[in-house]
């Protein structure tokens, strides 16, 4: 009883602080809507990052995500990477990178209006497997590319 | 202090084109200090966001895996020339930026 | 030690006729520009200002995809509220270089007449900072390279105009340059010609070498492998810190950022690519 009532004390001056703090506009309310996904960016291997990220691994390959990024990587710390997926209903885009110590890259969500496109640049320790699942009307679809990351000579 | 947050938006047939630069080290956490033999600790961008009109266009959770000085591009249908577009970020230390741009 | 110098000296006379070590930097341009352009016949010349991806398709795609967002422009913005930024007496950099509106970068390096030495763009910088009462800025790195590259930045589109003034002092840091370029060094053996102009477009371990045309256009620049090195991410560096690169990668003693050799071989090196535009920062591996 006793311990209950400490948590449920502690809750309240938890939420309190919080809620003040997304009246300062310190936090966003999208913390509270959804937090960073830790373990799935923990996790070691590709199938426990989308496991950890969506509840499952089993993903469907899709001929309808183009996945644009370079044979070689100039630098494997820099390699531009663009994904469009032309599956209607492109809830979200993941990258995975299948040989990072941590794969799991990133997830962008679409919101309103947004398209099934994004471009960014990553970090390849090696060559590797560059993975994108997408998800829409709740299924996962894949698609994969290898990047060649090579030691460089003088300029590496 | 400067914005960390350089931000283009262009609409062109109806679709916006947002592109972003951030200035962020992005630290992985795993990079060697060759001085002291430590590690750097880890310091990296986790939620970029994205609003236009007040609604979310486009929000992102990112690993150590994004490179230093991030890009983003995205595209989203709805917003015309002149609207406000809003991005923010929030990296794993709590530190976090927010820029305006005007659509073109 | 004195043998190895011997040795070293007698080789760079071999060489010296070769590489046509003639006093004739007119001639020596056109002859320099006619290797590039007729070993790359399909690359137009203005197009060796973009190095490495003038030759060589498959990294141009990587490094066009950089420049969409290219990350030096935050290292631009920094150099141009440095540039505004009054100093303490109220001046600013404005007061050193009045024709900033006609661009800058490209007439630099010059051969000061008075003082006897080839000032560069950076010792330039310093120098107006001193004159100012301001304490000097490393050579390498950092603020010096963000003023340079807004500087750069401003400069887009003019054309290197580099002026070999002939008079036996100027002469002399042109030769030095030039010799600088041809002679091998290093535990390598190794000249900046043996790469970058002898081998340009051919690959070095995984890489491919760069023309030496155009090379100076572009400077400064953000190398990603810099940015990757430093804590806050800012790859951007001078020319003279490339340099010094270089002649570590053929595992020779760099010379000092500014000293009397690099300052040379910049003056060379720039001359060399007289009449390409200006298209400085650039983004590099």
């Amino acid at each position: 009883m006793n311990t209950k009532r400490r948590s449920f004390i502690k809750n309240s001056a938890a939420a309190g602080a919080f809620g003040v703090a997304v009246s300062a506009g310190l936090i966003t309310p999208r913390a509270v809507m959804a937090a960073w996904p830790k373990a799935a960016f923990a996790a070691t291997d590709v199938d426990a990052a989308i496991t950890g990220a969506f509840g499952s691994s089993a993903t469907t390959e899709s001929a309808d995500i183009a996945l644009k990024a370079p044979e070689i990587a100039e630098n494997g710390a820099v390699v531009p990477i663009t994904v469009t997926s032309k599956i209607a209903g492109t809830e979200s885009i993941s990258l995975l990178i299948s040989k990072n110590p941590t794969p799991l890259t990133a997830t962008f969500k679409m919101g309103e209006g947004a398209e099934g496109f994004v471009s960014t640049r990553v970090k390849m320790s090696k060559t590797s497997d560059l993975v994108v699942v997408v998800k829409a009307n709740g299924k996962l679809y894949s698609a994969k590319k290898e990047v060649k990351v090579t030691i460089g000579g003088c300029g590496g | 202090m400067a914005k960390s947050i350089k931000v283009r938006a262009k609409v062109k047939g109806g679709t916006t084109v947002v592109k972003a630069l951030i200035s962020h080290a992005m630290e992985t956490g795993l990079r060697k200090n060759k001085k002291t033999g430590k590690k750097f600790p880890a310091h990296f961008i986790q939620e970029v966001t994205c609003s236009h009109n007040g609604k979310d266009v486009l929000t992102a959770d990112w690993g150590t895996a994004i490179s230093k000085n991030p890009y983003l591009s995205f595209k989203f249908k709805g917003a015309k020339s002149g609207d406000t577009l809003k991005m923010s970020w929030v990296d794993n230390k709590g530190e976090s930026d927010s820029v305006e741009a005007k659509i073109k | 030690m004195k043998k190895v110098a011997v040795i070293v000296s007698a080789l760079c006379m071999l060489i010296a006729p070769l590489a046509g070590i003639a006093a004739n930097p007119d001639q020596d341009l056109k002859n320099f520009r006619k290797h590039f352009t007729e070993k790359f016949s399909s690359v137009p010349l203005q197009d060796f200002t973009n190095g490495v991806y003038s030759v060589d398709k498959a990294s141009r795609e990587q490094w066009e995809a950089f420049e969409d967002f290219p990350p030096y422009e935050i290292f631009v913005d920094k150099g141009n509220v440095l540039f505004n930024k009054a100093f303490k007496n109220g001046k600013t950099y404005a007061s050193c270089f009045p024709k900033a509106k006609k661009g800058i970068k490209q007439n630099y390096p010059f051969f000061d007449k008075k003082r006897g030495e080839v000032v560069t763009l950076e010792l330039a910088i310093n120098e107006c900072r001193k004159k100012n009462g301001e304490k000097p800025l490393k050579y390498k790195k950092g603020k010096m390279a963000h003023l340079s590259a807004y500087i750069a930045y401003k400069s887009r589109g003019h054309k290197g105009n580099v002026k070999i003034t002939s008079t036996p002092e100027s002469m002399a840091w042109y030769d030095r340059g030039k010799k600088h370029f041809y002679a091998k060094r290093g535990q390598l053996n190794m000249s900046c010609a043996d790469c970058h102009y002898y081998n340009a477009g051919n690959k070095i371990r995984a890489d491919i070498l760069s023309p030496a045309l155009g090379h100076t256009s572009h400077f400064p620049v953000y190398r990603n492998k810099w940015s990757l090195a430093s804590a806050s991410g800012d790859g951007m560096g001078t020319l003279h810190r490339r340099y010094g690169g270089c002649n570590k990668q053929v595992r020779a003693k760099p010379f000092k950022a500014q000293s009397k050799e690099y300052r040379s071989l910049e003056y060379f090196h720039t001359f060399m690519s007289n009449g390409l535009t200006m298209n400085g920062p650039g983004i590099r591996k």
